[in-house]
């Protein structure tokens, strides 16, 4: 978990309010290094909010933005959706997981990618596209996926 | 054709001294002028309907929120934009988002509503920072806050971000996400109008719609009802994708046919022919090339069973296979279906199955029936409008590609 006064921090910015749910648990994820509500996290939150630990997880459970497992450094949002279906998402899919060796829904064993499938990213005018942490990248090939993949492996190290 | 969009590229998106040059606020200035009372005639009189899916007139809307009286009032823009294929309102809010901005102002001071709410989607999050910068913009510039320009009202924004739930694109399941409970649609009456955030009278409406009224206001109406057809005048923002070679986002005059707006981004790539379109997002109707030359009107799509909805055109091409696409279609609403009605979350459960069979040809006249007592019960008896329209691609599919749902066996011909 980190440390508790960031998370002090995020709540006392939604003023304690349970009404804010939402939007603290997003912040809270995105400064988990796991990109994950814990269950030591969400009993903190709920705690803090004075709501039972089940609304928490109706919350994390419900939106597909959140997680309650952990995931990689890196989550790779591959859109499915109709117009990047038309546009070769399963090439896509196929090329990721020849890359990474992992399933949708999985990590890869350094803990630095996850991968996942996702709805309608709203970059359909540059399909196909995915989406990594805040960035959208289009009109993907084998050679584009190759260089984004080590661009962010080179970032680690 | 630039009317909504006038502003795109004529400066940076962020720029409010430069958007300001480009008459900026003059429309907000003249809705003040006129008054509240006025400016919603006015409105009235342009004809625009919502841009967010479900065609209500914006006039009257906003008129209804002014006639509720309540101590908290709330006027949430819509920029969930989660229908697949549909990406206008992430332009509007990029190139130009002082404009809706401004369109909220109008909206709100029209309204009497003290509050405001951007409630953009999760996967907008680049965008959140651009979002909320321009808002304080407007506050340093005395657009928003206390007594703005010297009327007495005041009037706050404030960002709010979805977490990927396309039902909360729903008023009542946006206002739930917004309570910090799972985005799960209320059952009707109280409307959100009525009883919507935190039980307060709650007016939701789209960027476009926004962005829209702040075109009308500083335009002139005559010269929006000038554009499109005497019974569906102005302009709709539309963006189109999928085969095509210029995919992207276009301003259309209404009465345009949807062949000249899939000529706009330059026709279907590799010299193929289309083999189908859908229009208004996944729940939106599919159409086969021969109905091309309809006209993109609200009247003219609905007799072919087909809306506007989000304004999204997808274009697939002749190689292309459209129980695939269903299917496709399909697994998109088993996934955000938020479950919380029988029609829908299990409706989607028999259509996947459904949809099986007949893609390798097993299905009998029994499941024929089937499919079309579930679609008809799904449109019907759901919940919310999610339950409610999705059945229409399956529905146009079925009436103009017979051929794809033929039966299987003993009654295969050939
Ligand atoms: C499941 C579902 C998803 C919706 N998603 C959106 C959306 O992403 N954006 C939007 O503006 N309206 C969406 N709507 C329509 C809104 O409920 C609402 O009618 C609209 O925002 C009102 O604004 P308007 O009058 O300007 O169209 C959705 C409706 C449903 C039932
Ligand atoms: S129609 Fe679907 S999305 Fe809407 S309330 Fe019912 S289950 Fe939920
Ligand atoms: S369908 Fe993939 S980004 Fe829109």
């Amino acid at each position: 978990m980190v440390e508790t006064r960031v998370i002090d921090g995020i709540l006392g910015a939604y003023q304690n309010d349970a009404v804010n749910l939402l939007q603290i648990l997003l912040k809270v994820q995105s400064v988990e290094p796991k990109n994950y509500v814990s269950e030591e996290v969400a009993m903190y939150v709920a705690n803090h909010l004075d709501i039972p630990i089940s609304r928490v997880y109706e919350v994390v459970t419900y939106f597909a933005a959140l997680s309650h497992k952990p995931q990689g450094k890196h989550v790779i949002q591959i859109c499915n959706t109709t117009v990047c279906q038309l546009n070769g998402f399963n090439e896509v899919l196929k090329w990721f997981k020849d890359a990474l060796k992992i399933n949708p829904g999985e990590t890869t064993a350094d803990g630095l990618f996850s991968m996942k499938l996702t709805p309608c990213i709203g970059a359909c005018d540059i399909s196909p596209a995915i989406k990594i942490g805040t960035n959208v990248y289009g009109n993907l090939t084998k050679e584009k996926v190759e260089e984004i993949l080590s661009e962010l492996r080179g970032a680690i190290s | 054709m630039k009317f909504i969009t006038a502003n795109f590229d004529q400066y940076d998106g962020k720029d409010i001294q430069a958007y300001i040059g480009l008459d900026g606020f003059s429309g907000l200035k003249k809705a003040i002028e006129m008054g509240p009372l006025a400016t919603i005639e006015e409105v009235k009189e342009s004809g625009l309907q919502g841009r967010g899916g479900a065609e209500y007139p914006t006039g009257r809307k906003i008129e209804q929120a002014r006639i509720e009286k309540a101590e908290r009032k709330f006027v949430i823009c819509n920029a969930d934009e989660g229908e697949p294929g549909t990406f206008k309102d992430r332009e509007l809010i990029k190139k130009d988002i002082y404009q809706l901005i401004e369109g909220m102002i109008i909206v709100a001071y029209c309204a009497n509503a003290n509050e405001g709410v951007i409630y953009c989607r999760e996967e907008y999050d680049w965008m959140h920072e651009h979002i909320c910068t321009s808002i304080l913009k407007c506050k340093e510039m005395g657009y928003l806050g206390d007594n703005i320009l010297d009327t007495g009202f005041s009037f706050e924004i404030s960002l709010f971000s979805g977490a990927g739930s396309y039902v909360c694109g729903e008023g009542f399941a946006m206002c739930e996400s917004m309570e910090g409970k799972s985005g799960r649609p209320r059952s009707k009456p109280p409307y959100v109008k009525q009883e919507g955030y935190l039980n307060y009278p709650t007016l939701v409406i789209n960027v476009e719609t926004l962005s829209a009224i702040t075109a009308i206001m500083k335009f002139g109406t005559s010269n929006f009802t000038d554009l499109g057809t005497p019974d569906c005048p102005g302009t709709k923002v539309i963006s189109i994708s999928g085969k095509v070679n210029k995919p992207g986002v276009y301003e259309v005059p209404f009465g345009k046919t949807l062949e000249e707006i899939i000529a706009l981004a330059e026709g279907v790539k590799g010299d193929k022919r289309i083999g189908f379109v859908q229009i208004g997002g996944a729940s939106g109707g599919i159409l086969p090339e021969s109905a091309l030359k309809t006209q993109f009107t609200y009247r003219e799509l609905k007799s072919k069973q087909v809306s506007v909805g989000s304004g999204a055109i997808v274009v697939a091409d002749e190689d292309d296979n459209i129980l695939d696409y269903l299917e496709n279609v399909g697994q998109f609403f088993i996934h955000e279906s938020c479950g919380k009605c029988v029609p829908c979350r299990e409706g989607n459960r028999q259509l996947e199955i459904l949809l099986g069979k007949f893609k390798h040809k097993t299905a009998t006249i029994d499941d024929v029936k089937m499919y079309k007592d579930i679609l008809d019960m799904m449109s019907e008896a759901s919940l919310c409008g999610s339950g409610r329209t999705e059945p229409v691609p399956f529905k146009t599919a079925f009436t103009y590609f017979e051929d794809a749902f033929a039966l299987g066996g003993s009654h295969e011909i050939l």
